[in-house]
């Protein structure tokens, strides 16, 4: 049931609340997108997981259950 | 009409020689008529998911670059299929990718002029397998006139149980990125979505998608008609089967030959001295250094140890009177221009990379940018929505390497160079607006 | 009571105009990724949504104040089905219209995790058509509002939304468009 963090860099502008919300989990890059570590996320920061989803204003940030889904070639 | 004839009942009536190369490639463009000669009708089995556990016996793997296991792929699209059947009628879609975006490909092209008909019947086998609907047909260029013969031929005959339908792929890199495909097909630009959903779960007006390269249809053609056995009598264990190279030899024309997995390098890219590196997979693959790789085999197997891995099968030896720097510089630079611009990362990094080897490939370069060329490469690379970055990155990275002491020289001021004629092949126009893309 | 009821809806309706200013400005910011300043950046969306939540609150008030005041008969329902007031009307009827695509906006975005992305922005975007409906009901259904300093309050939110607009198309005017993009940065990054 591990959770794990994912942003769509397509839908993401860099608009870095994701950052400021959640540190230990994402950072920005020198260009301002999100860094974001793709371990599951620790029980502690759940909720901070959960409002840093809700808060992104691209609606790119999400947390998805179990495995990481692959990208195609 | 279609005889339910199954021609691939082992040690059956098989038209071709056993186990020998080629497989795929006639000498000439073969018509209906001559197709059907040689190989008998598609065998139709006339049960979905029949030819699945054939293919998963057969280890194939797909040959559009990726090397995924075509019989997974077959099965989740089939299981999505029934999934949603309640939905949407079970129907699912597939089509067949013969995009080859890769400016240095060319097997699938001669693919479609040689042996449309073996195209065409792994299409409808594969239809059939997957509970498919609808069938696309995916081409780079508009059809030529042998696919749209091999089609109305077909269509006379009756052997085609689903029509295909031809869209064609915009001159770009990424058209062929699987997701592009579908965004295409549905009516949008050729470039890449977000995954998940992936399109095996829902593609192609919300339909799960099968999406196969051409050459990988064409050899479950024949595996549906010759057995999983017949197809791995060629090949290795761990990767069995033949497969279509396109060929770069200092002659620098492109030929494509079909070989074995695992047959030597250089029996197809020559054992000449004069080469200084080889580029295996095309421009998301890597350099080998000469005469270090010159033992090589065509399989994933043995070129893994360079980082490398062999791809849709493009293959270039690099004259040694070249600059590998700058055919790389070069190369970068259209795949950075080629990006589609739609994830930060890739956008920002991709141009900067290719600004940074520029100026490494020119006299004398700032001590800094080896430090910035690594550390946007680790920036880029898994951070966009498709494998670009990744696959420019293994590029360049394995270019730095082989092409080392060559760094060395040019921030000397020098170029071991003498022939300042570009090698690899790169098509003309960039992509300036958004009709580029349709 | 009724007076009171009166003033109270008068109030509050003066309050949410305000508010709802605010909001639509905040929402600009937050798509510009603007900053308050000496405030994080999630602070700015935080404050958007929770002005929001504050604008329908005192909507509500302002709603259940003039159903409740009897000195003319609003039904509960003409606050959100237009036209089915008889008292003024038409004005009302632009308030509900306006709340209408505030609900509509609350909704999605208390769903946003749940919804395709592109969905909830088509209905957000619906805000820029809020807001003048509001402002136009505001403006016919209240004498205050056509006179005196309420009518340079309202002017002066106008001219504040109308700049916040115009900033906001002056950007989208400059974006690099997708397929340029590339381009862009080459020009950027190449000496």
């Amino acid at each position: 049931m591990a959770e794990r963090l994912r942003v769509n860099p397509i839908a993401c502008s860099g608009h870095g609340v994701c950052a400021e919300l959640l540190p230990e989990l994402v950072t920005l890059d020198e260009w301002g997108y999100p860094i974001v570590d793709p371990g599951p996320v620790p029980v502690a920061l759940d909720r901070d997981a959960r409002r840093a989803v809700a808060a992104c204003p691209a609606l790119a940030l999400k947390l998805t259950r179990s495995e990481e889904p692959a990208r195609s070639a | 009409m279609t005889t339910a004839v199954n021609e691939s009942a082992p040690g059956g009536a098989a038209r071709q020689a056993a186990a020998g190369l080629p497989r795929l490639l006639p000498a000439a463009p073969e018509d209906l008529r001559a197709h059907l000669a040689r190989y008998g009708p598609a065998p139709y089995r006339n049960q979905p998911g029949a030819l699945i556990a054939d293919v998963e016996a057969s280890g194939l793997t797909g040959r559009g670059g990726a090397a995924f296991p075509v019989y997974r792929k077959l099965a989740a699209v089939a299981r999505a299929g029934v999934r949603t059947g309640h939905r949407q009628g079970g129907r699912t879609v597939v089509v067949a990718n013969g995009a080859e975006s890769e400016p240095a490909s060319r097997k699938d092209e001669l693919l479609l002029q040689l042996a449309p008909n073996l195209v065409l019947d792994g299409l409808q086998l594969t239809a059939e397998a997957v509970g498919a609907a609808e069938a696309h047909l995916y081409l780079h260029r508009a059809p030529g006139p042998q696919i749209l013969r091999a089609l109305a031929e077909r269509n006379a005959r009756g052997l085609d149980r689903l029509a295909v339908t031809i869209t064609q792929a915009p001159p770009r890199f990424l058209a062929g990125q699987e997701t592009a495909v579908v965004n295409r097909l549905g009516g949008g630009p050729a470039l890449p979505t977000f995954q998940p959903p992936r399109v095996s779960e829902r593609g192609l007006g919300g339909a799960p998608t099968l999406v196969q390269n051409v050459e990988t249809l064409a050899h479950l053609a024949l595996i549906a008609r010759y057995g999983p056995r017949w197809f791995r009598a060629v090949g290795t264990a761990a990767e069995p089967g033949s497969m279509l190279t396109t060929i770069y030899r200092p002659d620098a024309k492109a030929h494509v030959r079909e070989a074995a997995i695992g047959a030597q390098l250089s029996t197809l890219l020559g054992a000449e001295a004069n080469v200084q590196a080889w580029l295996v997979g095309g421009y998301h693959g890597t350099w080998l250094p000469m005469p270090d790789a010159a033992g090589s085999t065509l399989d994933n197997a043995s070129v893994r140890r360079f980082g490398a891995a062999v791809g849709a099968g493009v293959l270039a030896a690099l004259p040694s009177d070249r600059c590998g720097l700058a055919e790389t510089a070069r190369v970068t630079r259209y795949l950075a221009a080629e990006s589609a611009g739609q994830c930060g990362p890739c956008l920002n990094g991709l141009p900067r990379i290719a600004a940074g080897l520029a100026e490494l490939a020119g006299r004398g370069h700032r001590r800094q940018t080896r430090a910035d060329l690594e550390r946007w490469a680790g920036l880029v690379e898994g951070r966009g929505a498709c494998h670009h970055p990744d696959g420019t990155v293994r590029f360049v990275r394995s270019a730095l390497t082989v092409f080392e002491p060559e760094i060395a020289r040019h921030a000397r001021g020098h170029c071991s160079a003498t022939n300042r004629a570009p090698f690899l092949p790169l098509p003309d126009g960039l992509p300036t607006s958004e009709e580029d893309w349709t | 009571m009724n007076t009171a009821f009166w003033y109270a809806s008068r109030a509050t309706g003066i309050v949410a105009l305000l508010l709802l200013t605010a909001v639509l400005v905040l929402g600009i910011l937050v798509n510009r990724q603007g900053r308050l300043p000496g405030l994080p950046r999630f602070a700015v969306t935080d404050v958007h949504r929770n002005l929001s939540l504050l604008s329908v609150a005192f909507i509500v008030v302002h709603v259940l104040t003039a159903v409740l005041d009897t000195y003319v008969h609003i039904p509960l329902i003409s606050a959100v089905i237009p036209f089915a007031s008889g008292y003024e009307r038409l004005w009302l009827a632009l308030g509900a219209i306006s709340l209408d695509i505030m609900l509509a906006m609350i909704v999605t975005s208390l769903l946003r995790g749940r919804l395709n992305r592109i969905l909830w922005r088509a209905v957000h975007l619906l805000a820029y058509a809020s807001w003048p409906v509001a402002f136009a009901h505001c403006i016919g259904s209240s004498k205050d509002l056509q006179q005196g300093w309420m009518l340079g309050l309202a002017v002066g939110c106008a001219v504040i939304v109308v700049a916040a607009v115009i900033w906001r198309l002056a950007h989208a005017a400059r974006q690099v468009p997708r397929a340029r993009r590339v381009a862009a940065i080459f020009s950027q990054v190449t000496r």
